[in-house]
């Protein structure tokens, strides 16, 4: 066990409950944040079950309400009795029609997605960066490495969340902390539920575990699974004249 | 909120295997205990106290919460060299200690291998040294102690007047409050040489054996073991002995007696910096070097060094762990820990046999071993016992704590089961449950009785107090 102490903030489904049930189940304790209480319970009850100890604890909390973060974060610190590592894998996909303009929607997207990992990201770089050690782990998107057609502010938030992560750790890795940045393609969570045209799709679970083998590492960009690296090399390297006129 | 972040800090243990996220303040005086301790008490959060931080372990760590770090309060407060009574803030380093008083011709009465600790530190985990039969524990010379409780309120606690709190506070992990001032009376010498000896015991009978032999003879004894052979040969190891020199043996005792006569050397052989010892031993540091190495030294030990005697100046011959600075590292990265146990004299070649087994066995093997022999003494969470005490450095290395912690918990149920004790300053891995096994008489509730008494709401708990004593 690596991280005796984690954070996972989007731990109600998807990546970030895989992750922290994961955690959990290699003798971590762990604090689960995410908006909704009742998954929350559930989840944390059925982790403590299995470990026969009370090894989750979770805090309700909408990532958009910045001004919380703070507090909440040094409450949860102290309840955990330390931090080694913090995932922030809370992320929201609207759909949106190719000729849809919504900046309610868009707006959303990069609240959730970059303006909530800042929100927290921030006094965690802060904290690990004055302790000298510590990992962070943010949840970005092959989605963010090409400005695709299909939903603007999506990858524009996860774009931004990648550039993020990476000032992040220009500034803090040479005190020793960890910033992992996960670029996930496809994985079967609800936010890609329904969607057409998904391949080499991937349990959450097995995504959790490519995860935090690289946060131990202290990977400093991983795709997962790794095959996408390839595929998003060729995809990046299009010229931008070509690549408006593909349906990707 | 009231703890400011930027008084967060990563704390560790000495050994450097276990640390933790903590407030750190560091007081100067009085009022900024108070206010440190109010701060807390204000936050929810527990205090631990912090000397030196020689503690291998989670003795002086807080995770989350207050360091109360008291280096800063280490003024000399009043010296009597017709007395040899000396009254110190807690911060005072057993260095500090000798320096001052041994021109006159006094000298501490129990001092630790390094001579890092401070004497706060020393009496709230009742440390001791290679005199314990002769001299007990610092604690045994602590003649009065102020303590500033849970509510900021200041005692002074007198010895004999202070009966069962004055026992509690000795080795009580700094749970009833901060000794901010305590008096200790020196120990006179005439002298600032010893005469030792060194002796080789070919097992680990043999060793106890000595030993035992000793402690009416000797002022100062200690064994090395090498921990890595067997058979016939498990438990080897060399006895150093040795005494204070009188008066009319030192042909110059004002100049021994001189603090700077003391210094250690600052090179080896006088051409390799000390300070750079650390990184011509790391490439040793291994199971398979550490074999050759003690090996090595049990064979110069038994042969050509058996039966040697040496004069030696008393830091030289006391402070042993500070040869090498910074000697810890060579276990980096994961650092050092230490377990060691105290076995009533009957039991204790049974059970140090069966630990030594137990490492061979989980293929744990211990660097350094130390045996010592101990007398009982009076304070309520004491770890002494009528009997001897085996110490064993084990590094801990990566993907190997698991199996190191589980290999002290097995080291230690025949210590309960024979009636012993553990010491706490060099605990990083022990369950709680075993620690609280080996009080079989009642000490923990009467102490537990004690503490709810000066402060139910329990704000001193460090790292360590949480693991062992927490149910």
């Amino acid at each position: 066990m690596d991280f005796e102490h984690a954070l996972v903030v989007g731990a109600s489904s998807g990546i970030g409950e895989a992750i922290a049930r994961r955690l959990a189940a290699d003798g971590s304790r762990v604090a689960l944040v995410a908006r909704r209480e009742e998954a929350l319970e559930r989840i944390s009850e059925e982790i403590n079950t299995a470990a026969g100890e009370n090894r989750a604890l979770y805090r309700v909390h909408d990532v958009t309400a910045a001004d919380e973060v703070p507090d909440l974060f040094q409450e949860v610190a102290r309840e955990l009795g330390g931090l080694d590592l913090i995932v922030y894998a809370a992320g929201l996909m609207h759909a949106v029609a190719f000729n849809e303009f919504d900046p309610e929607k868009d707006l959303e997207m990069i609240a959730v997605n970059l303006g909530g990992a800042v929100a927290w990201l921030d006094p965690a770089a802060a904290r690990f960066g004055r302790l000298g050690r510590g990992t962070i782990v943010g949840i970005g998107s092959v989605a963010g490495d090409r400005g695709r057609s299909g939903n603007p502010a999506y990858g524009t938030s996860k774009a931004a969340l990648h550039t993020y992560l990476e000032a992040l750790r220009n500034r803090v890795a040479r005190n020793g902390v960890a910033i992992v940045t996960i670029k996930p393609g496809f994985v079967d969570t609800a936010m890609t539920r329904g969607q057409e045209g998904l391949f080499w799709l991937i349990s959450p679970d097995r995504a959790a575990e490519i995860i935090l083998r690289h946060a131990r590492r202290g990977t400093v960009c991983a795709y997962v699974p790794a095959r996408w690296r390839l595929v998003m090399a060729v995809i990046r390297s299009i010229p931008s004249v070509v690549f408006r006129r593909l349906k990707i | 909120m009231v703890l400011a972040a930027d008084r967060l800090e990563w704390v560790e243990g000495w050994g450097m295997a276990v640390g933790a996220a903590g407030y750190v303040y560091r007081p100067v005086d009085t009022s900024g205990v108070s206010d440190a301790i109010a701060s807390a008490r204000n936050d929810g959060v527990p205090v631990a106290v912090r000397g030196a931080g020689c503690s291998y372990g989670d003795a002086a760590l807080a995770p989350e919460g207050v360091v109360l770090d008291l280096t800063r309060m280490n003024r000399i407060l009043a010296w009597d060299p017709g007395t040899g009574v000396v009254d110190v803030e807690p911060g005072v380093s057993v260095e500090q200690l000798w320096r001052h008083c041994l021109a006159d011709g006094w000298w501490p009465p129990v001092v630790t291998g390094t001579m890092a600790p401070t004497v706060g530190g020393c009496l709230a985990m009742n440390v001791h040294g290679k005199n314990n039969w002769p001299r007990g524990t610092m604690g045994d010379h602590c003649l009065e102690l102020d303590l500033i409780t849970a509510d900021g309120s200041v005692r002074t606690i007198d010895r004999s007047a202070g009966g069962e709190l004055f026992r509690a506070v000795i080795g009580g992990f700094g749970q009833l409050g901060i000794i901010v001032r305590a008096r200790i009376r020196m120990k006179k010498v005439e002298s600032g040489l010893v005469e030792g000896e060194a002796v080789a015991a070919p097992d680990l009978g043999g060793l106890l054996e000595r030993l035992d032999e000793a402690k009416g003879r000797w002022e100062y004894a200690v064994g090395w073991v090498d921990a890595f052979p067997g058979g016939s040969k498990l438990g080897r190891g060399l006895l150093h002995f040795a005494r204070h020199l009188e008066a009319d043996e030192d042909p110059d005792p004002a100049a021994s007696l001189n603090p700077a006569s003391q210094d250690l050397p600052a090179t080896l052989f006088g051409v390799v910096p000390k300070s750079i010892m650390w990184r011509l031993m790391k490439p040793f540091t291994n199971h398979l070097g550490m074999r050759a190495v003690n090996l090595a030294k049990y064979v110069q030990g038994s042969t050509i060094g058996n039966g040697s005697v040496y004069r030696q100046s008393l830091a030289a011959f006391s402070f042993l762990l500070d040869y090498v600075p910074d000697w810890k590292k060579t276990y980096l990265p994961g650092g050092l820990i230490q377990h060691q146990s105290f076995v009533p004299t009957a039991k204790a070649e049974t059970v140090f046999a069966e630990q030594l087994e137990i490492c061979r066995r989980r293929g744990v093997p211990s660097y350094l071993g130390v045996v010592k022999r101990h007398r009982p003494d009076d304070f309520l969470l004491t770890h002494a016992v009528d009997g001897f005490s085996l110490a064993l450095d084990f590094p801990v290395v990566p993907g190997g704590r698991a199996d190191l912690w589980a290999a002290v918990r097995e080291m230690a149920e025949p210590v309960v089961a024979a009636g012993g004790r553990f010491y706490a300053a060099k605990d990083a891995a022990l369950p709680g449950e075993l620690y609280r096994a080996s009080f079989a008489g009642g000490e923990l509730e009467r102490f537990a009785a004690i503490r709810d008494g000066v402060d139910p709401d329990w704000v001193f708990r460090s790292a360590l107090v949480q693991r062992l004593l927490e149910v």
